[in-house]
C-alpha cells in the first residue's frame, strides 16, 4: 500500500502517514475521556469531602462508576494504543501493518466506550468498574466493555504485525530498541489480559440477558482480577517504557545494562499474570496457601522487576549527565537536570511518586495478613492513585509535551503554565494519595457515600483524624483536578491555537535506522563506564522506607483482635 | 546507543553487569524472599490470620441456621426495629447475616473468649469492616466463612459495610458488643 514517511525536523523521528494519524486520533480520544473522567473526579471528590457532600447517593455511585471506567479503562487504553504505534512504527521507522484493522480497532473502542457510558448515565448500571456479581448492570454496559477489549486486541495485533514488517523490511539491525521491547512486554501481557477478560465478561453479558442463570461470586472475582490486575501491569510496562523514552530523548541516556533492563521487563510477563491473587486476600473462597504462594513468591519477582527499573532509569540519567560533566558531589546531575522542561519534570515526579508511594503501599497492601487492615478501605484508591495516576497518567501527560510538537506539529502554548503543570498535578496527586491512604488506615471505606451513616439504626463516629484526612482529600483532590484540567487546556489549546511547526521532509520510502558503527559499540563496551552513586543513595533511601513501613504495618496488625 | 535505538552492541547480552546493579538485584531478591517468609512466619507464630474454613452454602440454608441461632440465644432487642441482641456462647458459634442493607443480628461477645463467627451474604457482595479495630473481610453470597475471633478489648464496635452494595450501602451499619469479664 502506498504511504509516505515524514521526518520530523525537531526530533529526527520518522512518522509513517497512517501510523501518525492513528496515534493522533487515539491520543485525542484518550484526552477526551480524561476530560470526562476529570469532571467525574471533581464530582466524586466534592461528594467525599464531608464538608461539602455535593451529590445525592444514587448520583454519586453513578458518577463513581463512570470515573472508574472512563479513567482506568478508556483514557489509559486509548493513550496506550498511541504508545504502541509509536514504539513500533515510529521507533522502528517502518510502515504500520494493516492500518485498516488498526482503524477498525479504534472505532470499536470508540463505540464500545460510548455504549458503556450510555449504560452508566442511563442510571441502571451503577455497579462500579469491577461490576461484581450478583449485582447486575444493563447488558450494554458489559457489551461496551467487550467491544473496547476487542478493539484493543486488534490494536495489539497490529503492533505485533508491525514488528514483523520492520524485521522483514530490514528497517533496523540487531535487537529491538529497549523502549520497543518494553512496549512488546506490555502488548504480550495485554493479549493474555484481554483473553482473561473475555473469559469473564462474555459470560457476565450472557447472564445479564438471561442466557446464563448464575455466576459464582468468588469465581467471578478470581477471573475478573485476572483481567483487572494484569491490566495494571500493562500500564506499568507502558509507563516504564515511557520513562526510558524520556530519559533517552532528553538526556540521550542509554540503559545501564540492556541485559538487566530487558530481563526486568521479561519478569513482568513471567510473573504478573499470577498476582491477581492479591485482590482476593481477604476473600473467603481461597485457601491461605494459595494466597501466600500467588502473592508472594510470584509477585515479588514482579516487585523485583519494578525495583530494577526504579534503579536503572535514574541510573541511566545519572550516567548520561555525568558523561556531560555534571560530576560534582552526589547530586549535581540531578540539580542540573532540566527541571523547567515538563517532559522531564513530569517523568521524574512520576518515577519518584510511583516508587516511593505507589510501589511501597502496593506491596504492603498485597501482603496476605496485612491486607485485612486495608481491604476495601480508602487506602486502596489512595494506593492506586499513586500508581495509575502519578505513575502512568503523569508519565503519559509529560510525554505529551514532547508529542505535541513532533506528532501534531504545534508549539505548546503558554510555556510558563506548561512548566508548572507537572508540579501542580504530580505533587497534589501524590499528597492526595497519601491522605487517602491515611484515611484508609483509620478505617474509612472506599465507594461510600456517607461517613455519618444516615438512615442506619446505629451511630458510629469516625475518629476526628479521619475527618481531617477526608477534608485534606477534598482540598488536594480539587487541586489535582485543576492540575489535570490545566493539562487538558494546554494540550487542546496547543492543538487548536499553537504555532504551526514545519512538518519536515516527506518521502515515499522509509529511511532505515543507520547501523551503529563498530567504533561506537567498542565505546559502549565498558570503556565509558561511569558510576552512579547518587542513584545508589536514592535507591537505598527507597529501600529503607520500604522496610520500615512494611514492619510498621505488621506492628499495627499485631494490635488488633486475634483472628484464626 | 540509547533506549530508542537498537542496542549499539549487537552482543548486548554478553556485556557484563555492573557490580552496583548486581548488588541492587540481590537486595531486591533477598527482600522479596524475606517478605515471603514473613507471611509464613505469621501463619505459624502470628495471632492474626484469616481463617481458611469456608463452606458452600445458599442464602436459604444460611438464613435458616442463623435464625435458629438467634432464636436460641437472644437476650434482648434494641432500637425501634427490635433488632435482637444475641449472646454468642463462649467458645461457640455465632452467625452474622449480611443483607441489603443490614448486618443482622447484633452480637454480644466477651473479651478474651474465642468465637467462631459465621459470615455470609443473602444477596450481593458485602464487606465486613469492624471499626474502630479496622479488620476487613469480604463477604460473599454462597460462601459461609467461619472466622475465629478473639476480642481483646471491651466496648461497642461498629460493622461498616465496605463493599459497595447499592443505594443503601452507606446506611448498612451493624453492631457488636464486647463485655469485659468481671
Ligand atoms: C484528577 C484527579 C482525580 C481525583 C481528584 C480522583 C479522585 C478519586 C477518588 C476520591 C476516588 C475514590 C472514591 C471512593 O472510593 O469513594 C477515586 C476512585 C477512582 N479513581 Fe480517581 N481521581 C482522579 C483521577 C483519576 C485518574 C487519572 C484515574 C485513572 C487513570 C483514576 C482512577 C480511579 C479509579 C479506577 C477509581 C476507583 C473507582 C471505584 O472504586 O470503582 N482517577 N478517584
Ligand atoms: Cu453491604
Ligand atoms: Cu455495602
Amino acid at each position: 500500500m502506498a504511504t509516505t514517511y515524514r521526518t520530523c525536523p525537531v526530533s529526527g523521528l520518522q512518522f509513517e502517514d497512517q501510523a501518525e494519524k492513528l496515534m493522533r486520533w487515539n491520543a485525542v480520544a484518550g484526552v477526551l475521556w480524561l476530560l470526562v473522567g476529570g469532571i467525574t473526579a471533581l464530582l466524586v471528590i466534592l461528594t467525599r469531602w464531608p464538608a461539602i457532600k455535593l451529590l445525592p447517593a444514587d448520583q454519586f455511585y453513578l458518577i463513581l462508576t463512570a470515573h472508574g471506567i472512563d479513567m482506568l479503562i478508556l483514557w489509559i487504553l486509548f493513550f496506550e494504543m498511541a504508545v504502541l504505534y509509536f514504539a513500533s512504527s515510529t521507533l522502528l521507522r517502518c510502515r504500520l501493518a494493516t492500518p485498516k484493522i488498526a482503524w477498525l480497532g479504534f472505532w470499536l473502542m470508540v463505540v464500545g466506550g460510548i455504549t458503556t457510558n450510555i449504560a452508566i448515565f442511563q442510571g441502571e448500571s451503577s455497579v462500579m468498574f469491577t461490576s461484581y456479581v450478583p449485582m447486575q448492570a444493563a447488558p450494554h454496559f458489559y457489551l461496551g466493555i467487550i467491544l473496547v477489549a476487542v478493539g484493543a486486541l486488534l490494536g495489539t495485533a497490529v503492533f505485533f504485525g508491525t514488528l514483523v514488517v520492520a524485521r522483514k523490511d530490514k528497517t533496523y539491525q540487531g535487537s529491538l530498541p529497549l523502549v520497543t521491547f518494553g512496549a512488546l512486554t506490555a502488548a504480550i501481557i495485554a493479549t493474555f489480559t484481554i483473553l482473561a477478560g473475555a473469559g469473564i465478561l462474555i459470560p457476565t453479558f450472557l447472564w445479564s440477558v438471561g442466557l446464563i442463570k448464575e455466576i459464582d461470586a468468588q469465581l467471578y472475582r478470581m477471573v475478573w482480577w485476572g483481567l483487572g490486575h494484569s491490566s495494571q501491569q500493562i500500564n506499568v510496562a507502558a509507563h516504564v517504557s515511557v520513562w526510558y523514552l524520556t530519559a533517552a530523548v532528553i538526556f540521550g541516556a542509554k540503559p545501564l545494562s540492556e541485559k538487566v533492563s530487558r530481563f526486568a521487563f521479561l519478569l513482568y510477563i513471567l510473573f504478573l499474570q499470577l498476582a491477581s491473587a492479591h485482590h482476593l486476600l481477604s476473600d473467603p473462597g481461597m485457601s491461605a496457601e494459595w494466597k501466600v504462594l500467588n502473592t508472594s513468591y510470584f509477585m515479588y519477582f514482579a516487585v523485583m522487576a519494578s525495583m530494577i527499573h526504579g534503579f536503572t532509569v535514574p541510573g541511566a540519567i545519572e550516567a548520561a549527565q555525568r558523561r556531560k560533566g555534571y560530576t560534582n558531589g552526589l547530586f549535581e546531575w540531578l540539580r542540573k537536570a532540566p527541571w523547567g522542561n515538563p517532559v522531564f519534570s513530569g517523568m521524574f515526579i512520576s518515577l519518584v511518586s510511583f516508587g516511593f508511594l505507589g510501589g511501597i503501599s502496593g506491596v504492603v497492601l498485597g501482603t496476605e495478613q496485612i491486607n485485612m487492615l486495608m481491604h476495601n478501605t480508602f487506602y486502596v484508591p489512595g494506593h492506586f492513585h499513586t500508581t495509575v495516576v502519578t505513575g502512568t497518567t503523569l508519565a503519559f501527560m509529560s510525554i505529551t509535551y514532547l508529542l505535541v510538537p513532533v506528532l501534531f506539529r504545534r508549539e505548546m502554548i503558554l510555556p510558563k503554565l506548561c512548566q508548572i503543570q507537572p508540579y501542580l498535578f504530580g505533587i497534589s496527586m501524590s499528597v492526595l494519595g497519601l491522605v487517602m491512604m491515611g484515611a484508609g488506615t483509620l478505617g474509612v471505606s472506599r465507594r461510600h457515600w456517607d461517613m455519618a451513616f444516615s438512615g442506619a439504626p446505629f451511630q458510629y463516629e469516625w475518629p476526628g483524624a479521619a475527618y481531617l484526612m477526608m477534608g485534606l482529600t477534598g482540598i488536594f483532590g480539587v487541586i489535582a483536578v485543576v492540575g489535570g484540567g490545566l493539562w487538558i487546556l494546554l494540550v487542546v489549546g496547543s492543538l487548536l491555537f499553537g504555532k504551526k511547526l514545519d512538518g519536515g521532509k516527506v518521502s515515499s520510502q522509509p529511511t532505515p535506522i543507520p547501523p551503529s558503527t563498530q567504533a561506537a559499540s567498542a565505546v559502549a563496551h565498558g570503556s565509558d563506564h561511569v558510576g552512579v552513586p547518587g542513584t545508589v543513595v536514592l535507591a537505598l533511601l527507597l529501600f529503607v522506607s520500604f522496610v520500615l513501613y512494611y514492619f510498621v504495618n505488621w506492628k499495627y496488625l499485631s494490635e488488633v483482635w486475634l483472628l484464626s | 546507543m540509547s533506549a530508542i535505538l537498537p542496542p549499539s552492541d549487537r552482543l548486548w547480552w554478553k556485556q557484563p553487569i555492573d557490580k552496583v546493579e548486581w548488588a541492587w538485584i540481590a537486595i531486591a531478591f533477598v527482600w522479596g524472599m524475606i517478605m515471603f517468609a514473613m507471611m509464613i512466619y505469621w501463619h505459624v507464630f502470628g495471632k492474626q490470620n484469616l481463617s481458611n474454613e469456608t463452606y458452600r452454602t445458599t442464602p436459604e440454608l444460611f438464613a435458616a441456621k442463623a435464625e435458629k441461632f438467634i432464636a436460641e440465644n437472644t437476650i434482648r432487642t434494641e432500637t425501634d426495629q427490635n433488632i435482637p441482641v444475641v449472646k454468642v456462647p463462649a467458645g461457640g458459634d455465632g452467625y452474622l447475616i449480611a443483607r441489603l442493607w443490614s448486618w443482622y443480628p447484633i452480637l454480644e461477645l466477651e473479651k478474651g473468649q474465642t468465637y467462631r463467627i459465621h459470615l455470609s451474604s443473602l444477596d450481593y457482595q458485602h464487606g465486613f469492616s469492624l471499626q474502630p479495630v479496622n479488620i476487613n473481610i469480604q463477604v460473599l453470597p454462597g460462601y459461609e466463612h467461619v472466622v475465629k475471633m478473639t476480642p481483646t478489648k471491651a466496648g461497642t464496635y461498629a460493622i461498616v459495610c465496605n463493599e459497595y452494595c447499592g443505594i443503601g450501602h452507606s446506611s448498612m451499619l451493624g453492631r457488636i458488643y464486647v463485655k469485659g469479664n468481671q
